[in-house]
C-alpha cells in the first residue's frame, strides 16, 4: 500500500483554504444519515463530537471515564500557543510555523504545521467565546506568557489549569449537543477492536466496564481521539488510565503505527521519591519562564542550596544555550539535565535531580505575583515533596510525557484506513521528532473542531456505505476475540500482578529506549521486551471474572497491548539510525552532544505495518521541505 | 508506618455493602494515600481475592475521579486537598482509617468506593453551556474582560465535579458545584445573555436528579478540593432572584 500523504498542491498559506474549498460538503439532508462514532472525549474527541453533532450529524462518543470531563487533557497545565502577536513582539503564523518545524526537528510534514499554526488563532476565539476564563492584564486584554523553543510570547493561559478550563469548554459544547439530542454519549465503555468490512472501517467493539458487556457499535466513519501512550513507559506524567489500546488495536486491524519511536520526555518532573511510584508529577514548562535550572559546579557539594553562592553555582543551560536560555526546547533540556547527573553533579538523595530556583523573580516580581503564576503548581509541589518552593529551590528531573508518534494519517487526518480518522496525540502528524510546549492543546483542537469538520467530507461524499447486520462475520469474530482475549487472561492463574509486570516492562522501556539509545541497548530491549510478554501470557494473576466492574481484567488488556507496543517502539528506535528531536541515538550526535540528523537518509516518516506474527514491516513517507531549508537545530 | 484500614465493600449497586478490616505495612510517609491502598490491592489480588474498587486516574488533583470518604471526610483532612493528593506523612503510625464511598442519595454506589456521578453531567446538559457554534466566535480581545473579573470567574471555574460538597453536604444539596459553574458563566459578558435560562434548567434538572436544597450549612466549601466559596451560592441566588423579577418569572 503506498503512502499519500494527500497534500494539495500550491503554495503554503494557501493549501488549506483552496483544499477547504475544493471539498464538497455533504448535504444538509443527509448529514444526519450518517453515523459517526468517536472515540475519546478529551479535546480533540469531544471538540469533534461536538462540532460534528452541531453540523448535524449523527454522532456518537465513547470513553471508558464515567464523564466526558475527566479526560486527561484536564491534567494540561501551562498552556495552549496561538500565533496572535497580541503582545506586538513579532510574532505571526509563519513564525509558530517556523519554530515547530524546527521544534520537531525537521521531521514533520510542513502544510499540516502551518494549517496548524493558521487554525491557532481561531482556538483562542472560540474558547473565549465558551467562556474559559483565560488569564487577563488590568486592561482586559489577554495575558500571555513564553513556552520553550520559542523567542516571542505566544502561550495563552488559564493559571496552571489551561487544560482543564479548554476541556470544560469542550464538554461544555459538548453537553450543549448531548443535551440537544444531536450526540449521544456512552460513558464507563472500553473500545477493545476495530470492526473493518470489506476495507473500510466500520465499527468497534466495546466492553462495558461496569457490567462487563462486550457489545459493537456500527457506523459510516469511526474517530480515534484516544490521546499517547507515554505510560509504556509505567511511570509517566499522563493519568494512569491512558492507554495505547484503541490505537494498537487499530493498527493491528491494519491502521500503519508512524514513528512510534518519537517519545518525549519532559524535563521539569517531581523526581520518584520509591518504589511505590504510581506516577510522575510534571512541573509545568512554564515554570521555566521564571524559574532557573541549576546545579552546583562542585560535585562533593555539601552546603543546602540556598547558601551556595551563585559563582559556585552551574545554570546550565543558560551557559550552553545562551539565547533561549530556560526555555530551551524540551528534548535539549532534559538531555542537558541527564548529562548534568551523569556527570555526578546532580542533587538529592538519589543524586538524580537538578534544581529549579524562583529565588531571583521572587526578588524582582514578589511573593503575589508568582503565587498568582504559578500559585496550584508551587502547591502542588508542597503536598508532595512536603518542601514550600517559595523558601527554596525545587528539585526536577525529566520523566516520559507525550508521544509525537501515533497512527499514521493522511492531510485529512485519515488514516490509511478508508473511514478511520484519528486525532489529537492519537495521531502522529504536526509535532515531528519533538513537541514545543502549548502545541499539544491546540493540536487537539485544531483537529476537532477545525480540520475534521470540513476533511471528514472527503469520505463521506463518497456515499454511504451499505447497511451492516450486527452478526457479521467480521463483528463476530472481533467480538469473539475479544472474549477470548479476556477469557485466556482470566485462566492463566499466575503470580504476577498486571500491574507488577507493567512496572518491569517500563523499566526496560526507561533503561533502553529512554532519553539515550544505542543499538546495544535497542537489541537487548527487544529481547527482554520479548521476554517479558512471554511472562505475561505465562504468569499473569487475574482475580473475580468479567461479569462485574472488575479494574483488574482492565488493566490486564492494557499491559498486553503495551507489551506489544513497546517492542515497536524499540524496533522503530534501532531503524532510525541518526538522532533527531526526542530520539537521541548516542552513536550520532556532534561533540558537544546536541543530536545528529541524517537527513539524506531519515527525512521520512516510518510508518509501520502490522504483519501477523511475523516482523513488522517498515513504510517511508518521505518529507519534502519546499518552503523551509534543513538547518541544524541551533538555540545557542 | 502500618495503618488498620476499614473499607467499605459492596458488590453492586443492589447488593447491601459492609466494612470490611484490612492492615497495611510497608508504607512509607511520601506514599499517597492512593498509593497505600494500591499495595493493599496488590496484595490481594496475588491472594486470589478482588481488590477495593476505587476511581482514580490523574493522581494530581485534577480529573475528580478519586472519591473517598477518609474518617468521615469527603478527601480526607487535609484542606484544599483531594484524597489523590493526601500523603501518608499526615496520618500517624497504627492508625486506625476508615474509607467510604462519596454517599448521597443521587449518587448511587457502582462498586465498593465506586460511585455514580452521572447526575452532574445532566446538570450541565441542561444548561451549563454558552450556545455558541463553532466558528462563529470573534477575535478574543474584542471584549475586554477586567482582571478582577477574569479572576474571580476562574476561582469559581477550577471545580473539578468531584462531588465532595454533595457527599459533605447533609442536604446532598449540588448547589455548590452549580453556582460555581454558573458564575463563572454569568460573569463574563459571553455567559450573561442566557443567565435566567441557564439558572433555570441547571435548577430543574437538579431537582430532578434528587438533590436537596441548601440550607447555609457550608460544609461543602470546607471539603471542596478547590477550596471554592460559598458565596458563589449567594451570588446565583441573588443573580436567580435578580433576573427572575426583572423577567417577571
Ligand atoms: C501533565 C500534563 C500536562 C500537559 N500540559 C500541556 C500544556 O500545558 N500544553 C499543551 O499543549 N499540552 C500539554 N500536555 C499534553 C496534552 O494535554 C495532551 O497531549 C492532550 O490533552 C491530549 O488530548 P487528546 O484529546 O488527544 O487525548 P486525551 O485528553 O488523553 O483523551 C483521550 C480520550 O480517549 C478516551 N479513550 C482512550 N482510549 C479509549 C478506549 N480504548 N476506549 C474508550 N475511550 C478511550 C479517554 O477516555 C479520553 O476521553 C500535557 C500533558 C500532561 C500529561
Ligand atoms: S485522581 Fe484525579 S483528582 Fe484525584
Amino acid at each position: 500500500m503506498s503512502l499519500e500523504s494527500k497534500i494539495p498542491a500550491g503554495p503554503l498559506e494557501q493549501k488549506w483554504q483552496k483544499h477547504k474549498d475544493n471539498l464538497k460538503p455533504v448535504s444538509p439532508a443527509n448529514k444526519r444519515k450518517f453515523k459517526i462514532l468517536i472515540v475519546g472525549t478529551g479535546l480533540a474527541g469531544g471538540s469533534a463530537a461536538a462540532t460534528l453533532g452541531e453540523l448535524g450529524f449523527d454522532v456518537e462518543v465513547f470513553t471508558y471515564h464515567d464523564s466526558a470531563r475527566r479526560a486527561h487533557s484536564v491534567a494540561a497545565q501551562g498552556g495552549i500557543n496561538a500565533a496572535k502577536n497580541y503582545q506586538n513582539d513579532g510574532d505571526s503564523v509563519w513564525r509558530l510555523f517556523i519554530d515547530t518545524i524546527k521544534g520537531g526537528d525537521y521531521r514533520s510534514r510542513e502544510a499540516n504545521t502551518y494549517r496548524l499554526a493558521e487554525l491557532s488563532s481561531n482556538i483562542i476565539d472560540q474558547a473565549t467565546a465558551q467562556g474559559v476564563p483565560f488569564a487577563r492584564e488590568y486592561g482586559g486584554y489577554l495575558d500571555n506568557r513564553s513556552f520553550g523553543g520559542a523567542l516571542v510570547s505566544r502561550t495563552f493561559y488559564a493559571r496552571g489549569q489551561t487544560g482543564q478550563q479548554l476541556l470544560l469548554g469542550v464538554y461544555s459544547a459538548l453537553s450543549r449537543q448531548v443535551g440537544a439530542g444531536s450526540v449521544k454519549i456512552h460513558t464507563h465503555k472500553d473500545m477493545l477492536d476495530l470492526v473493518v468490512i470489506d476495507g473500510t472501517a466500520r465499527g468497534i467493539v466495546v466492553r462495558d466496564l461496569v457490567n462487563g458487556k462486550i457489545e459493537t457499535f456500527i457506523g459510516d466513519a469511526v474517530i480515534l481521539a484516544t490521546g499517547g501512550y507515554a505510560n509504556v513507559f509505567f511511570l509517566s506524567t499522563n493519568a494512569l488510565h491512558s492507554n495505547a489500546t484503541a490505537i494498537w488495536r487499530a493498527h493491528k486491524k491494519g491502521a500503519y503505527f508512524a514513528n512510534p519511536c518519537f517519545t518525549q520526555i519532559h524535563p521539569t518532573c517531581i523526581p520518584a521519591s520509591g518504589d511505590h511510584q504510581s506516577k510522575l508529577t510534571l512541573m509545568s514548562e512554564s515554570l521555566r519562564n521564571d524559574g532557573r535550572m541549576w546545579v552546583p559546579k562542585n560535585p562533593d557539594e555539601k552546603r543546602p542550596p540556598e547558601q551556595i553562592p551563585n559563582e559556585d553555582r552551574d545554570y546550565f543551560l543558560e551557559r550552553m544555550y545562551p539565547s533561549y536560555g530556560n526555555l530551551s526546547p524540551r528534548d535539549i533540556a532534559s538531555r542537558a539535565v541527564k548529562r548534568m547527573c551523569d556527570e555526578g553533579k546532580g542533587v538529592g538523595k538519589s543524586r538524580q535531580a537538578v534544581y529549579l530556583d524562583f529565588t531571583d523573580a521572587l526578588g524582582r516580581l514578589g511573593k503575589t505575583v508568582i503565587a498568582d503564576r504559578y500559585g496550584n503548581l508551587f502547591d502542588m509541589y508542597d503536598r508532595i515533596v512536603d518542601e514550600n518552593p517559595y523558601n527554596g529551590p525545587m528539585m526536577i528531573y525529566p520523566a516520559p510525557h507525550y508521544t509525537m508518534g501515533g497512527l499514521w494519517v493522511d492531510y485529512n487526518l485519515m488514516s490509511n484506513i478508508p473511514g478511520l480518522f484519528v486525532l489529537g496525540e492519537a495521531n502522529f502528524s504536526d509535532h515531528g521528532a519533538n513537541r514545543l510546549g502549548a502545541s499539544a492543546l491546540m493540536q487537539g483542537l485544531a483537529d476537532g473542531y477545525f480540520v475534521i469538520p470540513y476533511t471528514i467530507n472527503s469520505y463521506l461524499v463518497k456515499g454511504k456505505p451499505a447497511a451492516i447486520p450486527l452478526d457479521h462475520p467480521e463483528i463476530k469474530k472481533a467480538e469473539n476475540d475479544v472474549q477470548n482475549r479476556i477469557n485466556k487472561l482470566l485462566s492463566i492463574n499466575g503470580n504476577e500482578t498486571p500491574t507488577g509486570l507493567h512496572r518491569k516492562l517500563g523499566k526496560i522501556m526507561w533503561d533502553n529506549v529512554g532519553m539515550g539509545r544505542n543499538e546495544q541497548g535497542l537489541k537487548n530491549a527487544i529481547n527482554q521486551i520479548q521476554a517479558i510478554r512471554d511472562e505475561f501470557w505465562h504468569n499473569l494473576k487475574v482475580v473475580g471474572n468479567d461479569s462485574y466492574m472488575n479494574p483488574v481484567i482492565e488493566k490486564a488488556l492494557r499491559v498486553a497491548d503495551f507489551m506489544e507496543l513497546g517492542e515497536l517502539i524499540a524496533r522503530d528506535a534501532l531503524e532510525r539510525d541518526e538522532s533527531c528531536g526526542a530520539h537521541f541515538r548516542e552513536e550520532h550526535q556532534t561533540p558537544e552532544g546536541e543530536a545528529l540528523r541524517d537527513d539524506e537518509h531519515f527525512a521520512h516518516v516510518a510508518a509501520w505495518e502490522y504483519n501477523q506474527d511475523k516482523e513488522p514491516i517498515r513504510h517511508k513517507e518521505e518529507l519534502n521541505f519546499e518552503f523551509v531549508e534543513f538547518a541544524t537545530r541551533s538555540y545557542k | 508506618m502500618k495503618v488498620k484500614l476499614h473499607v467499605w465493600r459492596q458488590k453492586d449497586k443492589s447488593t447491601p455493602g459492609h466494612l470490611v478490616d484490612y492492615d497495611v505495612d510497608g508504607i512509607e510517609p511520601d506514599m499517597s494515600f492512593l498509593e497505600m491502598l494500591d499495595i493493599l490491592n496488590e496484595s490481594l489480588i496475588l491472594k486470589g481475592e478482588d481488590p477495593v474498587a476505587f476511581e482514580y486516574d490523574c493522581r494530581e488533583g485534577i480529573c475528580g475521579c478519586c472519591s473517598l470518604t477518609v474518617n468521615g471526610i469527603p478527601h480526607g483532612h487535609q484542606k484544599g486537598t483531594t484524597i489523590c493528593q493526601l500523603f501518608m506523612r499526615k496520618f500517624s503510625d497504627g492508625e486506625d482509617i476508615t474509607i467510604e464511598p462519596f454517599r448521597a442519595k443521587s449518587f448511587p454506589v457502582i462498586r465498593d468506593l465506586i460511585v455514580d456521578r452521572s447526575a452532574f453531567d445532566r446538570i450541565i446538559q441542561a444548561g451549563g453551556f454558552i450556545t455558541v457554534g463553532t466558528g462563529m466566535a470573534q477575535d478574543a480581545n474584542s471584549i475586554l474582560i477586567p482582571k478582577k473579573i477574569a479572576d474571580l470567574a476562574m476561582d469559581a471555574a477550577q471545580c473539578i465535579g468531584c462531588g465532595a460538597c454533595v457527599a459533605a453536604c447533609p442536604n446532598s444539596s449540588a448547589m455548590l458545584f452549580l453556582s460555581a459553574k454558573s458564575s463563572q458563566l454569568n460573569l463574563l459578558p459571553q455567559g450573561k445573555p442566557e443567565k435566567l435560562k441557564r439558572a433555570r434548567a441547571m435548577i430543574a434538572q437538579m431537582e430532578k436528579e434528587g438533590f436537596g436544597s441548601c440550607s447555609n450549612h457550608y460544609e461543602c466549601e470546607a471539603v471542596c478540593p478547590k477550596e471554592i466559596s460559598v458565596q458563589f451560592i449567594a451570588k446565583f441566588n441573588r443573580d436567580y432572584l435578580a433576573a427572575s423579577i426583572k423577567e417577571g418569572a
